[in-house]
């Protein structure tokens, strides 16, 4: 018997009509959000500089465990030294909002002697490696005499700027911040790294075997996430004033990072802005009932962890074939038109086929 | 003299981390499993304990009677609901699950027990501070000495288990190929429930002398978390006997490290931790570099 050559119409796409409106949309959201401090109120201002700071996190969490395959603990130690590095930068007489910048860049530098060795560990021991030189960078930041310990110190820098001002800033740099990031994760995803990468994730040996640089895929996007981490570090500095190490380097961090990425959807686009927007929105409503509110995160991570791992964002495209932020290629079985194909019938790329792709 | 006394009581110290990493080197070494609520665990033994010894008055030591087996139900429990449907997931599930976990049990001991740090010390009479004095006035503390031993004794009682026992073949089997194993008629599933159950027994001994050697508070966990993993990590990983080597290597560096500075404690101990991971990674690269060329000349 001869095998028939599969002849059923079929169409790769990208962009569907949804996620062409959908970008339309997070761009004119993004415009009308650069508008915010000069309609909104004062409060509204700081507690969507707080949104965009968790954007941030989550983006940069979601990129190294979500496609590079590299869950981590210690994220906090960016986080840390981006603020850190920002106190001392103003401290030696730049001025506050490059500073903030000018740190996070300099951090960036900072995980480039940190990737050589730490993206050597494997699974856990990288995750718990990654806390352990959280740990090892705080004792040190509290031996800076600047810091004075555990007690900390200020960005004294910012005095310099009225209490409006330095609001709007401090707001459009975070907006800023999130948005440009967001948009290069986006079209580094969709290009020969977010393939590469996704292909080490799913399996480092096959994706070596078909030529795929492990390492320095791996290393890109743990410096972009050190950046990211960084600079969300310097925002929360710039938003609070005091800079506390005890509070900057702590594991908290990474727990919100993991809660906002796992509720949102591991290793989808939309997810982590969803899980920052949920994580945000349970903060402002739970958040003073304290410990209380910990549990229910701790116990949200375990529960979507064990019984929804691709998060909310995960579940929603599985079901409904719906991606608005189209970061994969979609292969159309039986559908001569790709408009009218259908959701059930979409499926998104493989992981190898993913991988072919990325091989050159 | 004085360096003399701060080494042996680094190896003291070294026992006692021993004694913590035992449990997460085990499970390591059999499930490919790091459990990130390793230590968390280690302070909710250390609170049964504490709430026995406080309540009624039950000597720490046997109040581990009820609190060893209470641990190894609880082990049996969390591979049972989330170890085993998160190792199932994918290799990176677990760490998320017991890191979850870790930030439940923390807070949970936190809304039940408050802020204050606590400690067993009172409620095993002198043996807290009694202590043997030798020539150049080197203190030899009592429960110290009873933690080293304790940790020798628990690694060579796993050692034995593992290499003697019918259960122990069974682990074995199951580490190195759980479907083979599957085969010839080892239910793998049991026998990880029941390696997380013997882990979750070191656990609680080790949070029982964690308690009696100094305070704690329930946000005590994460850092036992990581002084175990690094004692885990020096040793190499999986090995038992390494797990010994390791703590005392990092008690030794910690002891030495707080005579130099007084934040020199924690620091000396992570430093000697990456400097180790640094050495095996670029030295054991460089040893078969060097083996592979040495075969390549000749030909």
């Amino acid at each position: 018997m001869t095998t028939q050559p599969y002849t059923a119409p079929f169409a790769v796409q990208r962009w569907t009509s949804a996620s062409i409106a959908a970008v339309g949309l997070v761009l004119a959201a993004q415009l009308l959000l650069a508008l915010g401090p000069l309609l909104l109120s004062a409060n509204l201002v700081d507690r969507l500089t707080t949104l965009f700071i968790y954007g941030i996190l989550a983006l940069m969490w979601n990129a190294l465990a979500g496609y590079a395959g590299l869950v981590s603990v210690g994220q906090q130690v960016f986080f840390g030294l981006g603020a850190y590095a920002a106190v001392r930068l103003a401290d030696a007489g730049v001025s506050a909002y490059p500073a903030l910048l000018l740190g996070a860049v300099l951090v960036a530098g900072v995980s480039v002697p940190v990737s050589a060795f730490m993206l050597r560990l494997r699974g856990g021991e990288f995750a718990i490696g990654m806390w352990v030189v959280a740990s090892l960078t705080h004792m040190l930041v509290n031996l800076d005499t600047l810091v004075q310990g555990e007690t900390g110190t200020s960005l004294i820098a910012l005095q310099s700027y009225s209490a409006d001002d330095r609001r709007a800033y401090t707001y459009w740099a975070a907006l800023a911040t999130m948005a440009v990031l967001a948009w290069l994760v986006f079209f580094m995803l969709r290009g020969k790294v977010g393939a590469a990468a996704q292909a080490i994730r799913d399996n480092e040996g096959a994706a070596a075997s078909i030529g795929i640089r492990v390492l320095p895929t791996k290393r890109l996007i743990f410096v972009l996430s050190a950046f990211g981490c960084a600079a969300a570090g310097a925002l929360w500095v710039a938003t609070s004033i005091t800079f506390q190490p005890k509070t900057y380097f702590s594991v908290q961090w990474t727990a919100y990072m993991i809660f906002m990425v796992l509720v949102g959807g591991i290793g989808t686009y939309e997810g982590p802005i969803l899980g920052a927007i949920l994580f945000f929105t349970i903060e402002t409503l739970f958040g003073g009932t304290g410990v209380a509110y910990l549990i229910g995160l701790g116990a949200t991570a375990m529960l979507f962890a064990l019984l929804l791992p691709r998060g909310i964002w995960g579940a929603v495209e599985q079901r409904l074939g719906l991606q608005l932020l189209p970061i994969g290629y979609r292969l159309m079985v039986g559908a001569a038109d790709p408009e009218r194909g259908g959701a059930a019938a979409a499926a998104t790329t493989s992981a190898t086929a993913v991988a072919k792709g990325a091989s050159r | 003299m004085i360096w003399a006394n701060q080494l042996i009581q680094g190896v003291l110290l070294g026992g006692y981390y021993a004694l913590l990493a035992c449990g997460l080197s085990f499970m390591f070494g059999v499930m490919r499993i790091i459990n990130l609520a390793h230590g968390s665990l280690a302070v909710v033994a250390a609170y049964g304990l504490f709430v026995l010894a406080q309540r009624w008055d039950v000597h720490p030591f046997v109040g581990l009677v009820a609190v060893v087996p209470a641990m190894a139900l609880f082990g049996w429990i969390l591979h049972r609901l989330v170890l085993d449907r998160s190792a199932r997931a994918g290799e990176l599930v677990p760490i998320l699950s017991t890191f979850g976990l870790a930030i439940v049990l923390d807070n949970s001991l936190f809304e039940g027990f408050g802020a204050n740090t606590r400690s067993l010390a009172p409620y095993i009479d002198t043996l807290a501070y009694d202590s043997w004095t030798l020539p150049g006035d080197i203190i030899l503390g009592q429960l110290p000495l009873l933690t080293l031993a304790v940790a020798v004794a628990l690694l060579a009682g796993l050692h034995l288990l593992l290499a003697r026992t019918a259960l122990g073949r069974r682990i074995r089997a199951a580490a190195q190929d759980p479907e083979t194993a599957q085969l010839v008629g080892v239910n793998a599933r049991t026998v990880y429930a029941a390696s997380t159950a013997i882990a979750m027994m070191t656990v609680a001994i080790a949070g029982a002398f964690m308690a009696m050697r100094a305070t704690f508070d329930p946000y005590t966990g994460p850092q036992q978390l990581i002084f175990a993993f690094e004692a885990v990590v020096i040793g190499g990983a999986g090995s038992l006997w390494g797990t010994l080597v390791g703590g005392i290597v990092l008690g030794v560096a910690q002891s030495l490290g707080a005579q130099i500075h007084p934040q020199g404690f924690l620091i000396a101990g992570h430093v000697v931790f990456l400097a180790i991971l640094l050495a095996r990674l670029y030295v054991s690269y460089g040893i078969r570099h060097f083996i592979r060329s040495l075969r390549r000349g000749p030909a």
